[in-house]
């Protein structure tokens, strides 16, 4: 099955137009030796048939709509009210393309204006683009705008950012000879971090930290930022679980100089990884070296507010090797969906949301300190997330909650083989978390 | 008699550089506004930077480009045009006086004789 | 007293912001109560203060969401012959698949053994696109073709420090190329080398050679390239810079042109990025997401990015996050599933023959409209083209002053997406129209029509073009303003 609209008669007819008899003709610039090869593909199938096709393998995956999920470790299981799903679905929006075209894009546009904004609002800061891939490559690029910014190279790194967001960091550095320092995480009655501010010396590009951090911990970052600026570098931070922002202080206030945020938990589905949406923002005074799309308002000749892609001369299409970054699409339907989310929750609703996990995290963790063999390690205050020494290996517990048709914990901690990440979000009932509390108790050695 | 003023130089670029009491002006031509459009936006290097004679010493912005700006002398930045944070487009509407950019006290005068002279740029541009 | 109210065309109602919308106490979404304690133990030095996000009702959220789509132009209501984006029909089976619970309501983290049918639809998807292009394996992390150019560069790198050789800094780029090429290049910490087209619209063999030696990286190429072009002496090329001990990295963007036509593999290409949301129809989404796999060959599978999926002898598939030799991960996680689901879809309805179908409808339509178009319009190269073509508007602008841009403005008031304008930059007023094979012939006979119309009106009406489009919410918007005193947020 194929999506082709041209009858036999057209294609007879364009043929002639063009003056060949048979399309294959059109290919005889191919190398004769490597033209029409053949693909081994399994059979075509019809729109029905893929559908089931699709549908079980489909059906083969647990799905957290079935079964309760505690996992965290950088995607969180919010409810997603369904105007969201809706608003994302609109043919005019997912067909639509980048708005190069103002005048026939006003909707993309001015939806974009409105995500950045909000986006603002939310992380505490002055200027926001229009999304980029994810919070990993958010924190990606925003440490490569910081050196940019201070013509510094030296990246300072909390060990308790997401790993696989230090990985990333990683990899966008890996062709340069960057000095990337991490600081070292210890598990003993409780989590300890290695002092950043001990790290930081007068090469140093930037500080990245993530708040709350892996392990779930609201940090104290009172006086970092005074710290990191002393030293003539910027602070970033990033924000893994950003419903948190309806109870905890946003980046802003903390003084980063360059904030990030997945947008995953709001309002964006699980999608086994994707596709996201990441969250970036800054100081105005860096406006110019942040990367990727960004709406602004304007006007016609006829004084008619409207919105364009402005600052385009730093992206790739025109500055091209000079380029802030390599950065093409964003990921603007899933800015869109933000947006809605944002608008749907308003205040009050965000801050239920924060409550609320926050609340059910604490009741699990209240439990769980209870259990001989657990204790939880992340110091208070958390925010929805915790880390919880176990009696038997992480793959174990795990592996023993599936059989339970319960989902729990990351395998993101190799180096911490018996703990447990785990989330809670007001999806999460307080019978289905005495049922985790319950199976864990079953569990020892 | 051309365009472009007799009492300063210009390079292959684009630039005009005018000695001035202790130090030299660097802007952008006419021909060279005209050419990248309305201007939106310049970045410009800090006070106290090197800039190398042959090398990019910030960025002119308009709407559809973004060119490098290339240093004609080498030498120490002394002073930097701030209005331009504001009006960038005095580099449209007057590029020889109040759309000058910086102002550098050169490391090597005797680099300033192997530019072009009005005369000579006029001829490359057809102006 | 001046009303706040004006009366206008439908469609052209102005939209206020969420921020105009937003009225203090409107009731926001209602979440049910708590089931256990409170808890108040956030101290005082984390706590938010102040949140101000608009309060709004949710029909009045729907209906503004709702105005916001109305003012888009889409695939599902215009013609979009963008050169290089090709906007294909997006099949609505795609979003239906990627609605189902087992696709979108599915935790990146959880265990191998609750996923198996995600990791099969990935595993199956690395193995057909290795098919098509001729590779040995792929990568599916990269979350779009930009990301896939990186991974694919990073590779390169990877390669030639693994054998030992650092000499090699300089990447060959052709002066067509995709901007983000260079901009990939340069992240890599390479130097780019502008490499010259020919009269015909090839690589320039004599700049290739003069270019080529010890130093260099590799070429990225595109081809057919953005000219719409199949290179003459692709074999060539690419036997060329292998013989300099460099690769080949393929950019994928115009694979909709030669699906079961050839294989970038067999031509010599080392690697190729694809744009899942180009050649596999997943939708643009006003600008994203999309997905840029990266498949290659034998000799750069080690430095594939963590994790691949693999499937063990036991038929359980896995995620190998421990690859020695791999580049590392370019995002969190493993990829944008839920485009890459939608792929695997598209690709399983077409089987072999379809594909093929796809790029020799593709290839003709475009032809045909070349052909059309050239009666009014300068073609940049009097050459087959295939999937798309250049089209060049200096005859309009030497003859009355009319420019690209004013045409691709008027296009917009008979309800058609301009084409691809002042791309690629060797063009003078380029033109680049890419019809995909998802249009009926009555589509491209009506473009052609309109194209023939605005030739028309430029020689007996310019001012009409100059000063397009007049049916639209806004005219031409003030971009000047806009980059010198931006206003990024309300």
């Amino acid at each position: 099955m194929n999506f082709t609209q041209l009858t036999p008669d057209d294609r007879q007819a364009m043929l002639g137009t063009v003056g060949v008899e048979r399309v294959e003709q059109l290919f005889a610039d191919v190398p004769a030796e490597s033209r029409f090869p053949k693909l081994e593909l399994p059979p075509a199938l019809t729109e029905f048939e893929v559908g089931r096709y699709m549908a079980q393998l489909a059906a083969e995956n647990a799905s957290v709509k079935d079964w309760p999920c505690f996992i965290g470790g950088g995607a969180y299981n919010h409810y997603s009210p369904s105007a969201v799903g809706h608003i994302m679905g609109q043919p005019q929006f997912y067909t639509a393309y980048t708005p190069y075209q103002p005048e026939v894009s006003q909707g993309t546009l001015q939806a974009s204006f409105e995500f950045q904004s909000l986006v603002c609002e939310l992380l505490g800061m002055d200027v926001s683009n229009d999304s980029v891939y994810d919070g990993a490559s958010a924190v990606g690029e925003a440490v490569l705008m910081a050196q940019r910014i201070t013509r510094r190279e030296r990246v300072v790194l909390a060990g308790s950012v997401h790993p696989q967001w230090r990985e990333v960091v990683h990899s966008y550095l890996a062709a340069r000879d960057v000095e990337v320092v991490t600081s070292s995480v210890s598990m003993g009655d409780t989590i300890e971090e290695e002092r950043l501010v001990d790290l930081l010396d007068d090469t140093t590009a930037c500080v990245v930290v993530q708040q709350p951090d892996v392990f779930g911990h609201v940090r104290d970052l009172n006086g970092l930022a005074d710290a990191v600026h002393a030293r003539g570098a910027l602070l970033i931070i990033g924000v893994a679980d950003p419903t948190s922002l309806g109870l905890v202080k946003p980046p802003g206030e903390w003084g980063a100089d360059i904030a990030t945020a997945e947008g995953q938990p709001l309002g964006l589905p699980l999608q086994f990884g994707g596709p996201w949406a990441g969250l970036m923002a800054c100081k105005s005074e860096y406006l110019r070296q942040l990367p990727g799309r960004i709406s602004g308002q304007t006007t016609d000749a006829d004084g008619r507010r409207g919105f364009v892609l402005t600052l385009q001369a730093r992206e790739q299409h025109i500055r091209r090797e000079k380029a802030t970054s390599n950065i093409c699409t964003s990921q603007t339907l899933l800015a869109i969906g933000v947006t809605a989310y944002l608008s749907l929750l308003g205040p009050t609703g965000l801050r239920e949301v924060a409550r609320q996990s926050h609340a059910k995290a604490v009741y699990a963790a209240n439990a769980i300190d209870a259990l001989p063999g657990y204790r939880a390690l992340t110091p208070r205050p958390f925010y929805n997330e915790f880390l919880v020494q176990t009696p038997l290996t992480t793959a174990d517990v795990r592996h023993r909650l599936v059989e339970r048709h319960i989902l729990a914990g990351v395998p993101l901690f190799p180096e911490f083989d018996r703990t447990l990440l785990l989330a809670f979000t007001e999806q999460n009932t307080r019978a289905d978390i005495d049922r985790l509390v319950s199976a864990l108790s079953e569990m020892s050695v | 008699m051309g365009v472009n003023p007799a009492d300063r130089r210009y390079t292959t670029e684009h630039e005009w550089i005018k000695p001035e009491a202790e130090h030299y002006v660097v802007g952008i031509t006419a021909f060279a506004q005209d050419q990248l459009g309305d201007i939106v936006y310049v970045e410009l290097p800090k006070v106290g930077d090197q800039i190398e004679a042959g090398k990019a010493f910030g960025v002119i912005e308009s709407v559809k480009t973004a060119s490098d700006l290339y240093a004609p002398i080498s030498g120490e930045v002394i002073e930097v045009n701030a209005d331009l944070v504001e009006q960038p487009q005095n580099v449209n509407d007057d590029p020889y006086e109040r759309g000058w950019m910086v102002k550098v006290r050169a490391a090597d005068v005797s680099e300033i004789e192997q530019l072009l002279t009005a005369d000579q740029y006029s001829e490359q541009t057809g102006e | 007293m001046t009303s706040t109210v004006t009366s206008v065309a439908a469609g052209v109602q102005p939209e206020p912001l969420l921020s105009e919308l937003s009225r203090p106490g409107a009731p926001g979404h209602q979440l049910p109560p708590l089931d256990v304690p409170q808890v108040e133990d956030l101290g005082g030095q984390v706590l938010r203060r102040e949140l101000n996000l608009p309060e709004i009702g949710e029909l009045d959220i729907v209906r503004h969401f709702t105005h916001l789509a109305q003012r888009n132009f889409s695939i599902d209501s215009v013609f979009y012959p963008l050169g290089s984006c090709t906007m294909k029909y997006n099949p609505r089976i795609n979003e239906d698949i990627a609605r189902l619970p087992g696709i979108a309501h599915v935790h990146p983290l959880q265990p191998d053994e609750t996923v198996q049918g995600a990791l099969r639809i990935m595993f199956e998807l690395q193995n057909v696109l290795a098919e098509i292009t001729g590779f040995s394996a792929a990568t599916l992390q990269p979350a779009a073709g930009a990301q896939g150019e990186l991974a694919g560069m990073l590779m390169l790198r990877a390669y030639h420090l693994d054998r030992g050789d650092t000499r090699r800094n300089r990447v060959l780029v052709p002066d067509s190329a995709h901007g983000t090429n260079p901009a990939t290049a340069a992240m890599c910490g390479f130097l780019t080398v502008p490499i010259r087209s020919d009269g015909e619209g090839n690589v320039d063999l004599a700049h290739l050679r003069a270019e080529l030696d010890d130093t260099v990286v590799g070429l990225m190429l595109t081809n057919p390239s953005t000219l719409g072009l199949f290179d003459h002496n692709i074999v060539e090329v690419t036997r060329l810079v292998h013989e300099a001990g460099g690769l080949v990295y393929g950019d994928g963007a115009n694979l909709n042109a030669i699906l079961g036509i050839c294989k970038p593999a067999d031509l010599g290409f080392d690697c190729l990025h694809i744009n899942v949301h180009k050649t596999f129809s997943t939708p643009h989404g006003s600008g994203g997401p999309g997905a840029g796999p990266v498949a290659v060959n034998a000799n750069l599978e080690p430095f594939l990015p963590t994790p691949v999926v693999v499937r063990d002898d036991n038929g359980e598939f896995a995620l190998e996050y421990h690859r020695p030799k791999s580049i590392g991960r370019l995002k969190a996680f493993h990829g944008h599933f839920a485009i890459l689901a939608r792929g695997l879809t598209y690709i399983r309805m077409h089987g072999a023959d379809g594909l093929r179908a796809v790029s020799e409808t593709a290839v003709l339509n475009a032809n045909y409209l070349r052909v059309l178009l050239s009666d009014f319009f300068d073609l940049a190269y009097e050459r087959t083209c295939m999937h798309e073509f250049v089209l060049s508007g200096r005859r309009q602008k030497r003859d009355s002053g009319v420019r690209t841009l004013d045409i691709a403005k008027r296009l917009l008031d008979f309800g058609i997406h301009p084409p691809t304008i002042y791309f690629p930059l060797i063009v003078e007023e380029a033109i680049m129209v890419e019809p995909t094979e998802t249009e009926s012939r009555a589509t491209l006979d009506r473009f052609a029509e309109v194209m023939r119309e605005i030739a028309r009106e430029c020689s007996e009406t310019p001012k009409v073009v100059k000063s397009a489009p007049h049916h639209q919410p806004v005219g031409r918007l003030d971009e000047v303003t806009a980059a010198r005193k931006p206003i990024l947020h309300w």
